[in-house]
């Protein structure tokens, strides 16, 4: 079998991170700490699961067009192994308590706006026109997210602690978001790739902005994990992913070969 | 059905000359159709009544989100994570709805979730039974959610306007969770002989709790004539349960999968399927607590609610903050 495009590899980028995200929202379900927020986080974890659709999709066009065959949505979902995964570290990170949950969520969506702003001008028609549709939801996700950042950070002081501590532990997982490998770089160079290099000053600024209102601090790791080229992108994931891939694929594996 | 068995707190149904004019007015209006709405006066009993309804109706939503939360992370498709997803969040709106509809009546959210935990209230039995496998997602969309269709839909007409009106806003989204369930377990019937297992298994463990929603025989139902009267039930439970009986056997027949009763036979002379005894020791076991899952619902119930406790103090503290700010 000859090896997956850069292109495959780089929209499974983003439709690996959707739909694990969005299996960590849909753990939430029926236990979040009060009923408007299980609505919530369900819709936030909808969307991203229609994303992943979507990003799944043209994943599977591509391969069609340079293996002759592009497997369906599902066999991309729950027939690879956690290697052939693509998502960022921090969309697999557990979901902790409520400012731990709300934590990834910031850090994820202040990424993911500029990050899909930016591949709204994609040269890749296909590519500009999912992130352009994502980014309509998207809009409503950050909203969120923030203003949960805020009313955690300058809540009680409890909430402040747990929200401060929350964005310190994910902070390590926030480099690989803006560190380009190959498959990356040469995809930057024909325009079709978003350059996520330029994107991290303006994330910083936006995350900062949030933190003052927040009363909380930007944190100082300065080790980021994944940032060397072995990280989520590559396939080299935290442990976590294997415990969420085993749940998530059951049916497929146990039954395969079944219409569901 | 999502309300069992609610006191009314009157041991028997008043005539007339038995009711102060207060209350004969009440019945009156209740008797014309016209809908009783917050501000208006009406009988204690009657209040009080709603209260414990609406207010088991509103838990059985919220506490429904459980066994089929249960599978989300396991949904075999992308397409079918995303409905069921979808599907359960409807019933945490149900339970908003249902809740606010109760606070018309002047009990706060807090109160009946803190009656809930401290085991005060019910909520339906049915949700006490545990999701063994992929298949009994199909059979509660089929036959829960038909269950409560079948129940809620005369409810869009009863006495009281908020309660009403928030059944009409639920039976529009109860109709795509019964039609979502049927279309598993018709894909799953049509699959490969493990699968069509699977939706066989799951059939006989779901049919009996099913008709128990309805609740006790009518023969054995205290408080129903009181509550036809105040029109806040509008059919009994055995008319109720004989309609979904006659609705669902030929739904089975169409699965090709068989109901898990030898004495289910259809009936001439009465027009209606009848159906072997159902087993109300069964019913009553499960809800003095002693079903399969009761104990593991309320545990994780109470534990997102202490878990929560920290996020929602965050949230007034902040609110508190910027009103003061503002002021
Ligand atoms: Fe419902
Ligand atoms: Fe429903």
């Amino acid at each position: 079998m000859n090896e997956p495009s850069p292109l495959f590899d780089y929209v499974l980028r983003f439709a690996d991170s959707d739909l694990v995200l969005a299996q960590r929202l849909g753990e939430w379900v029926g236990h979040g700490p009060a009923l408007e927020e299980d609505i919530a986080l369900t819709n936030v974890g909808l969307d991203l699961l229609g994303q992943a659709r979507l990003w799944f999709a043209y994943a599977g066009e591509v391969e069609a067009q340079s293996h002759g065959r592009g497997r369906s949505e599902d066999e991309l979902a729950f027939l690879r192994d956690g290697s052939a995964f693509r998502n960022l570290l921090l969309s697999e990170q557990p979901n902790g308590n409520y400012a731990d949950t709300m934590a990834r969520q910031f850090y994820f969506d202040q990424w993911h706006m500029l990050v899909l702003g930016s591949l709204s001008s994609s040269r890749d028609p296909r590519i500009a026109e999912i992130a352009a549709k994502a980014r309509k939801e998207v809009a409503y996700h950050i909203e969120r997210s923030a203003d949960w950042v805020i009313r955690l950070g300058d809540g009680t002081e409890e909430s402040h602690q747990k929200m401060q501590a929350a964005l310190d532990y994910l902070w390590t997982y926030t480099g690989e978001m803006f560190a380009p490998d190959n498959v990356e770089l040469a995809l930057i160079e024909t325009g079709v790739a978003a350059d996520v290099r330029a994107l991290r000053e303006p994330w910083l600024a936006n995350i900062g902005r949030v933190l003052d209102v927040a009363t909380l601090a930007l944190p100082t790791v300065a080790w980021m994990q994944g940032s060397n080229g072995r990280g989520g992108k590559q396939g080299v994931h935290s442990e976590h992913l294997g415990h969420m891939l085993a749940e998530m694929q059951f049916l497929q594996r146990a039954y395969p070969g079944s219409q569901w | 059905m999502y309300a069992q068995m609610v006191e009314t707190g009157v041991a028997k149904v008043r005539d007339a000359h038995e009711m102060s004019p207060d209350e004969q007015a009440f019945q009156a209006r209740v008797d014309a159709d016209i809908k009783i709405e917050p501000k208006d006066e009406m009988p204690d009993a009657y209040r009080r009544t709603l209260i414990r309804q609406i207010q088991q109706h509103a838990h059985s939503e919220i506490v429904g989100m459980l066994p089929e939360g249960n599978w989300i992370t396991r949904a075999p498709t992308l397409k079918r994570k995303a409905i069921l997803m979808a599907k359960v969040q409807d019933e945490a709106g149900h339970g908003l709805y249902l809740y606010s509809a109760a606070e018309t009546l002047g009990v706060s959210r807090d109160q009946l979730i803190a009656d809930l935990h401290a085991g005060k209230v019910k909520y339906s039995s049915i949700f006490n039974y545990p999701t063994l496998s992929w298949a009994d997602i199909g059979a509660i969309g089929w036959l829960v959610d038909g269950a409560a269709i079948m129940n809620q839909i005369p409810l869009c007409r009863c006495s009281y306007g908020p309660y009403a009106r928030a059944m009409i806003r639920i039976c529009k989204e109860e109709s795509f969770h019964q039609r979502q369930g049927f279309d598993i377990m018709l894909t799953l019937c049509r699959g490969t002989p493990a699968q069509k297992a699977m939706a066989q298994d799951a059939l006989n463990r779901w049919w009996w709790p099913s008709l128990m929603m309805f609740g006790p025989p009518d023969a054995e139902s205290v408080h129903s004539a009181q509550s036809a009267r105040w029109k806040i039930k509008l059919l009994s439970n055995d008319e109720l349960r004989q309609r979904f009986v006659d609705q669902t056997v030929p739904q089975a027949d169409y699965l090709g999968i068989a109901m898990p009763d030898p004495q289910l036979k259809w009936n001439e002379t009465s027009g209606h399927y009848d159906i072997g005894p159902i087993d109300w020791d069964e019913f009553h076991n499960v809800l003095k607590g002693n079903g399969p899952c009761n104990r593991d619902r309320m545990r994780t119930r109470v534990k997102a609610w202490e878990d929560g406790a920290w996020v929602r103090d965050a949230a007034v503290a902040y609110a508190e903050k910027q009103a003061r700010k503002a002021a």
